[in-house]
This record gives structure tokens, sequence and C-alpha cells, in this order.
């Protein structure tokens, strides 16, 4: 059997700058593509995307380069508006999580105790139940809609970083030169925003972007559905759905899909990079070893 | 969303600790067993506030049209089913419900929930035995294969591609592997758990192609799996990727260990070292992302049940939650949630047998 | 014949930049039955020439030089014949014993594995054999001990059961890796006089690899000093800390605190810093940081060079009255 190469556990190791790498290079292109894709999208789109022609289903053409769906409509334009629709309503709802699990998961690491207890027992009661059934729950709860979708969603997201923000603080607050700061008699906002925020950013901002990436096949999966967008929005996910409807005419639901799988590719790659410079030993590249 | 494994803090420290028995392990398995039961009750109450928010009017749904526009009607009704009683008592009444299995009947089916999960569950365990050991085998030794290959090509590639895997929508590798493989190859069937002529073999487990087998006929077994290729590789490929990526991790954390270098220091062969030391102390990691995978899955059938016509609880749950059936919502979403944190308590207590210095916490 | 007779030894190890030299040509040799202290500071190549030895360097390391145990070149033996010197007849113990015991696998199945494997005892005969050694090694309770696990113990007695494992085959050398650094200084004198006891009672060879000059003088008996991935001074302990004729050493015996010195007497450090491996200097590698360098110095690496049973690596050598 192939030996496993040993590393050293050396302490000074050679990282990259996050500029430098392949991978996040890429993510960030693709993102940047598609942000100025959204931005642009009246420009950019030869079509009106809600425009029905007579010519429905067609194969991609010149005219038409993703083809057009079963009523007729520009598949490409649909995709190029489609980007107005997922990635920025994930956005948001990722940002909305982020900060209510965040405060919540700071809340209960700071004061610990009873109030520690008590959130922690309610994270978990919302780990319980896998994503899906949650979201489709709540979404049917409130409604069809992609506005009640990401509110499902954000139900769904705040354990996660209510639960990281708390071990956080905890393990800062732990931590000797916290506790060294309050003995000197530093009060305890400033322990909290010097010490604490940028230990708590950093993990965080990571599970953020790995998590506006599932938060973008979470949305699009409950358009799929038809839980989130209604027809005629142009979501990708409810595109994938008609997609499937008429599977034999595949460019109706191959393209949306890419459009999906790229954006979320882009995050995961970026994300995954990130995670690298707060995890060297297990990361990707070469390092320096130490005597 | 990212359904994160239980932080597991150890902080052994070098501290002045005498020796411990062991029979912690006894004390560790009761502690993870109130949680469980705790958490279980949590589970109902949560689903019961669910079923109250729920905006369906259940006497309308039940009377018919002409009885629900009479108030003396639906206050019968309300009476007859409990529905005036304060929220508590509610509460109470559905839990005794529970305890004896009665989960109602659901609004669409007609038929009691129990019933239709019974119906619905063995479709979706058989995708789902398939697919995870499937992805289990699979994604573990791409994961070992990128360790021992570290930071070559191989390595390399294997991450692009498993960042690729878990970022492709299920629902769309679902329509390309459904276009490919039934549409243009033709290779596999698009739909159902068996062909339209054929019928279910006798009812034992509920698993189509055991089921087959255990009634001896093989080629009804071989068309079972015929039919799940699919379904199950397409709810595979998120997992496969996922546990190569945990794996990878894994197996690269412990190899750089002191331990692994000290069994080498002892002259012990590679294979050894590889399997007993370094593989056994990366076990709890990759146990730990089995409850994600279990995860994964279950959301997954939802979507691929969906597509591939598979009579599973995917499906149901879906049904139950589009037409607002809130006793069949209310059923799948115990169950599933039921499901989950026995897994999870699996996990769990799998973990403590591995490493024994989880016992203590 | 010396039991390790170590000549020329250069180790490469791969980096970023390439291949970085951190052992730069180092001759020693270790006798029968004698306590052998390497000492030096960290990132002076005294582990990684020891790694060296039984092939533990990490992947893409280039070795030269010889290593001849009981007349063997280990540098030149195949993977499975080193396995077969590995464990059975030299043993190593790591700095510290935190990472360097399984946290999954039984103190017993760490003691047993190894011995099965090389002397071919049945599992009977493993367990006696396990008890025994936690025995000699003062563990309390042997019987229990060896169905616990490494984290139930504190960080002297994991030391004592690391020490066991590596004894467990009776090996004829002991390669001791800063064994007590990770421990409290309490402690250290007790795994000391284990270290010494063992020695003596199983005619055992030790090689003690510290930064603790205090620590070899308790126990060493020949010790050689380490500075940039090359030997510049070696000799009887007696004679080398207490006469040390290399700058060096001097510098690093000067920096010791004297608690019987006055108590105005201002700690001695040793200006600069040591050489990191990728810029080590021209000639002597200790030039920059040295009050006695000359001109030759800066050019030429000095060779040791033998003399009355000592070893010194400059041509200045200050303090020898002539």
């Amino acid at each position: 059997m192939t030996e496993l190469a040993v590393r050293l556990r050396g302490r000074r190791r050679f990282v990259r700058p996050t500029w430098r790498q392949p991978l996040a290079l890429t993510g960030v292109a693709i993102a940047c593509l598609w942000i100025v894709i959204a931005v642009f999208a009246p420009l950019i789109a030869p079509h009106d995307p809600l425009a029905q022609t007579f010519t429905p289903a067609q194969p991609p053409s010149l005219s038409h380069l993703f083809g057009t769906d079963e009523l007729g409509r520009d598949v490409f334009s649909r995709v190029v508006y489609g980007a107005r629709i997922s990635p920025p309503i994930a956005l948001l709802l990722v940002g909305l999580a982020a900060i209510i699990g965040g405060v919540l998961g700071g809340v209960a690491g700071y004061f610990r105790g009873v109030v520690d207890g008590a959130l922690m027992r309610v994270v978990d009661l919302f780990f319980a139940f896998p994503a899906i059934i949650l979201a489709m729950v709540v979404a049917a709860v409130l409604g069809r809609g992609l506005r009640n979708a990401a509110l499902a969603i954000v139900v769904v997201a705040w354990p996660s970083y209510a639960r990281v923000v708390r071990g956080l603080v905890l393990s800062v607050g732990d931590s000797e030169f916290v506790q060294s700061a309050r003995l000197l008699g530093a009060p305890a906002r400033r322990a909290l925003f010097r010490d604490v925020l940028p230990n708590v950013a950093g993990p965080v901002f990571v599970l953020a972007t790995l998590d506006l990436a599932n938060a973008i096949l979470l949305l699009s999966g409950l358009s799929f559905l038809g839980l989130g967008a209604q027809p005629p929005q142009a979501e990708w996910g409810s595109m994938v759905a008609t997609g499937t409807q008429y599977f034999q005419w595949w460019w109706m639901g191959t393209f949306p899909g890419l459009a999906i799988f790229s954006v979320v590719l882009a995050f995961n790659f970026l994300g995954d990079s990130l995670r690298d410079v707060f995890d060297p030993q297990t990361a990707w590249r070469s390092e320096e070893t130490e005597p | 969303m990212t359904t994160a494994p239980t932080a597991i803090s150890v902080a052994p420290g070098r501290g002045r600790r005498r020796l411990r028995p062991s029979g912690s392990f006894f004390r560790f398995l009761l502690r993870r067993l109130l949680a469980f039961v705790l958490l279980g009750i949590g589970i109902t109450l949560v689903v019961f506030i669910l079923t109250q928010l729920v905006p369906s009017n259940a006497s309308a749904t039940n009377l018919g049209e002409q009885a629900a526009g009479d108030p003396a009607a639906v206050a019968a009704f309300q009476h007859h089913y409990g529905l005036d009683k304060p929220l508590p008592v509610r509460y109470a009444i559905y839990l005794g419900h529970l305890v004896r299995g009665d989960l109602g009947q659901s609004s669409l089916t007609h038929d009691s929930v129990r019933h239709d999960l019974a119906q619905f569950i063995p479709a979706t365990a058989e995708l789902a035995l398939y697919s995870i050991v499937f992805a289990s085998f699979v994604g573990v030794a791409i994961g070992v294969l990128a360790a021992m290959r570290r930071n070559r090509p191989a390595d390399h590639a294997l991450r692009v591609v498993s960042l690729a895997g878990i970022s492709m929508p299920t629902f769309w590798i679902a329509l390309v592997a459904l276009y490919v493989g039934f549409y243009r190859l033709g290779w596999f069937p698009g739909a159902e758990r068996l062909d339209p002529g054929s019928s279910p073999p006798p009812h034992v487990t509920g698993l189509y192609s055991i089921d087959a087998l255990l009634d001896g006929d093989w080629s009804l077994s071989l068309e079972a799996i015929h039919h799940l290729v699919l379904p199950a590789l397409v709810l595979a490929a998120f997992n496969v990727s996922l546990l190569a990526r945990y794996t990878r991790s894994a197996v690269l954390e412990v190899a750089g260990n002191d331990y692994v270098r000290a069994a080498r220091a002892k002259g012990m062969p590679e294979r050894v070292v590889v399997v007993r030391h370094v593989l056994r102390a990366a076990l709890p990691s990759v146990v730990t992302v089995l409850g994600l995978v279990f995860a994964n899955v279950l959301t997954g059938a939802v979507l691929v049940e969906k597509i591939f016509s598979w009579p599973g609880i995917g499906q149901y749950a879906y049904q139950a939650a589009v037409n607002l059936d809130v006793p069949a919502i209310a059923g799948v979403s115990l169950f599933v949630a039921f499901v989950y944190i026995t897994v999870n308590f699996v996990v769990d207590v799998l973990y403590g047998v591995i490493d024994p210095r989880i016992r203590i916490t | 014949m010396s039991l390790l007779e170590v000549e020329g030894l250069r180790v490469r190890l791969p980096t970023a930049r390439g291949l970085t030299t951190v052992v730069d040509g180092v001759d020693y040799r270790v006798e029968r039955g004698e306590v052998f202290g390497v000492a030096g500071e960290s990132g002076s190549g005294k582990t990684m020439s020891m790694l060296a030895l039984l092939g533990l360097l990490p992947e893409g390391a280039a070795v030269e030089g010889s290593v001849l145990f009981g007349g063997r070149d280990l540098l030149r033996l195949a993977r499975s014949r080193l396995r077969e010197v590995s464990g059975r007849d030299i043993g190593m113990v790591f700095q510290d014993p935190l990472t360097s015991l399984h946290p999954m696998l039984s103190v017993g199945r760490q003691l047993t594995e190894h011995v099965r494997l090389h002397l071919g005892l049945d599992r009977r005969a493993a367990q006696r054999r396990a008890t025994e050694l936690l025995e000699e090694v003062r563990l309390p309770d042997p019987e229990s001990a060896v169905r616990a696990y490494p984290h139930q113990f504190s960080g002297g007695m994991r030391q004592r059961i690391a020490i066991a494992i590596a004894l467990a085959c009776r090996p004829k050398l002991l390669i001791a890796d800063e064994p007590t650094t990770a421990l409290d200084v309490t402690v250290q004198a007790g795994i000391l006089r284990l270290l010494d006891r063992l020695r003596r009672e199983n005619d055992l060879s030790v090689v003690l690899i510290t930064h603790d000059l205090g620590v070899m003088s308790s126990i060493a008996d020949r010790v050689s000093i380490f500075y940039a991935g090359r030997v510049v001074e070696s000799g009887p302990r007696e004679a080398v800390l207490r006469q040390p004729r290399h700058p060096y050493t001097r510098a690093l015996l000067d920096a010791l605190p004297h608690p019987e010195g006055p108590p105005e007497q201002r700690l001695v450090a040793i200006a600069g810093a040591p050489p990191s491996p990728g810029s080590i200097p021209p000639g002597c590698a200790f030039h920059p940081r040295c009050p006695y360098a000359v001109e030759t110095c800066r050019r030429d690496v000095p060779p040791l060079l033998a003399v009355n049973g000592r070893a010194l690596a400059c041509p200045v050598d200050p303090f020898t009255v002539p």
C-alpha cells in the first residue's frame, strides 16, 4: 500500500495569500460575472423574459441562444433575468440568518448558564428537522411565493450560525487574554468588540459563504417544487421544474440548472479557499516544513 | 442549514487526573439517551405547534359545505374532536394519541396517516439504503485516495470534482440523468419502482429488491434494482462528494499526528499503521458526517422522488405540504424528525465507542 | 566497535523553495551502555538527524552519509529490513506524550502490538510482558493501566508509558527526543532517574536530545552540541560543560542563570538569533554572533577535529590556554 505522506507538525506554514489561489480567483470571477449579468440584465438579454412568441420549444439557435420554452419565451433571456432573483434573495436571507443566529449565539455564549442552555435546546430542536422538510412545512404554512420561501430558509439557516458563534464566544471568553482583560477592569463591551468580534467574524464569514451556496440550492429547490417562485417568474429552479416536465426538450431545464450550478460552484470555491486560511492543516497547497 | 455536527470539545490537558475506572461508558450512554428523549418530546411539541399554525379549516374540510354553514354542526364537530379546548389540553390529547400510535387521518387520502406512512416509507428506505451504501464506499475510498496523494495533481483534481459534486442541484442532476440515461440511451427506466406490467413481491420488508430475493424471484429483484439505479445514483452524487471531502480532511488531520509517526517508529508495517492507527483516528469525523449524509438523503429524496415518480415519503410529504393536509404534514414531520434524531443518537454513541475520550463529555 | 556510528549525515527537506539543508554533515558515535546527549536549540537539526536514522523523515527528503548500527548502514537498508530494526533494536520516545500515544488504543494494545510483531509472542504472553513493562517504569496499578487509555493518565505517567513502549522489545538503543520538555519540572527529575536506571539495568544506550543543558548535565556521559545543522563540539560531559571550548557552547552556558550568583547579576543572552535552515551564513554558521570571529570564520566551514577524546569545530579555539 502506498505510504501516506508524513507531515511534520511544523508551526510555521507557508500560506499563499488568498488572492493567489486559483480556486478562489475562479470563484470570485464567476461571482463577478453573475453580478454584472444581474445588474445589466436588460442590456444583455435580447428578449423580454416574459414575452411569449409563437415559436415554442425551439432548440438553441442563433436568435435564441438557449432555445425557447413551452410558451415560446427565450430561455437565454430568462436565465439572464433569473440572476436577479435567486442569488440576491439568497444573499439577503443568509445575511439575515447570520445576524439573527449570530446575535442569539453570541448572547448565549456571553451570558452562559440558563440562557445558553435554553437556546441550545432550541437550536437542537431545529437541527432535528432536515432542512427541506422544515422549509416545506413553513412555506406551506406561510403560503407559496418567493418571499415566503426565503423566510422559510431563514428559519432553517439561523441555527448553524447560533451554534458556531456561541462556540466561538465561549472559547474566546475562556481565553486567557479576555480573562485578564476582565481582571484589569476593562468594560465588558470593550472586551466584546476588541477581542470577541474579530475572532468570530472570520469563521462566520466562511460559514456564510458556504451557506450561500446551500441557500441558493434550497431556494431553487423550493421553487422547483412549486413552493417558491411562481410562474411566470423567470426563476431558475422553477425553470428546471418545467424542463423536467418536457425533458425531451433538454435545453429548457439544462441551462437554468447550469446557471444554478455555476453560481453555487463559485461560492463553494470561495468558501473552500477561505476555509483553508483558517484551517491550514488540511489545506490544499504546498507548505514549508520546519526542522 | 449546513447541519453542523455537534461540536465535540476534547480537553484532556496536562491534568493531574488519576486513573479513572471504565464504566463511564454507561454514564455516557445514559446521558445521550436522556438528551434523545428530551429532544423527542420537544419535537412533538414543535410539530403540534405547527399543526395549530397551518391555516386550514378542519371543520370545513371534514364536514362538507352544507354542514359547515350550520353553526350547531360546526360546534358539535369541534366539541367532538376537542377543538374547542385550551391549547395545553389539546397538546396532552395529541400526545395521548401519539403514544397509542394514532397519527390521525390524512385529509387527502382519507386513510390513517400511519397506514400511509407504512405504505410510502419502504420505497424511500430502499432508495436511501442503496444510495447511502454506494456513497459511503465510494466517497470514503476517494477521500482516502486524495489524502494519500496529497497535493499531487490527483488530489487537486479530486478537490475540484468534489466541490462540483456538492454544487450541482440534485433536481438538475436528476434531470440530466433522466434525459441521458432514460431518454437518450434508454438504459434505465425513468419512473416508478417496477415495470408497468409487474406486480410487487410478497411483502416482507417492503424493499422490493430484497423481498423479491426472499421470494426466490431473481428477475423481479433485478428489475427493482434496475429501477433503483438512476434515482439512487442521483441521490448519491452529493453525498459521495461530501464524504470524500470529510474523509480526506479527517485522514489528513490524523496522518500528521505524532502517534502515527510513533507507530512507524515501532516498526509497524504500513498497512497496520493506516488501518489501525490512521483510519481509526479519522473514523470519528467520518462517522459524524453520517448524520449529515442522512439529512441530505432525506432532502434529496423529496426532489428525486418527484422527478422519478417514486412513491416514497418525499412525494407524500410534498403532497401533504402543498395540499395543507395537516395530519399528514404532522405525521411525516414527526416520523422524519424522529428517524433523524435516532440516526444522530446512534452516531453519537458510535463516536463514544470509537473514541474513549468523548465519554467524559 | 561503537554501537552507533554516524558519518557525514546530511538531510535536506523539501520546502516551497526547493530542498533545504537541515542537517549538514554530522558525525558522532554512541558507545554501548552510555547516555549520549545531543544539545541544541530548535532548528539546529538535532531531531531531524535522529528521524533520519529510522526513516521517519517526511516524503521527499534527501539523505546522504552513513549510519552504522550493529555493522549495518541503516540508510542503505530496504524498508522491510529497517522496520525490523525500528522498535526492536532501536526504540524512540517522542517529546509530547499527549500526542505520541494513540488516543483510541488502549495502553496495553500500544505496548504489545510491536512486541507481538517483532518477538512473536502470543496474546497472553504479550499481556504479561505489558504489565511487567509498566511495573518497570514504576506505573501504579499496572493491571488496570493496561486496559486504560492514555487520556486517563497525567503527563508524567504518559511519558513513562511511552518509555515502556519504546523499551518493550529490549532494544540496544533508545532515542529520547526531548522526553522531559513537555513535563513539569518536578516530574522531569523522575523521568531522568528512570532513564538512568533503565540504562544501567538493561545495558541500554540512550541518545538524549534536549535543548536544556541542565537536563543533559544530570545523566549524560558524553555530549555533542548542535548548531545550525552541524556539530560544533562534543566530548565527555564534565569536560564540555565545565570547560567549553566552542564560543557557542560557552555562550549557552553563560546564559544559564546561576542561583548562587549575586542578585544584581544580569542574565546574559546571546546576541542575534539562530539562523533558519534556508539562510545559514557562509563559513562558520555561528560567526555573525561570535565575539571571537576572524576573517577565516566568514569563509571556511570549520571541520570537526578530534583532540584528546574531545571534538571541536572552531579553528580559533579562544578559551584553550596553550
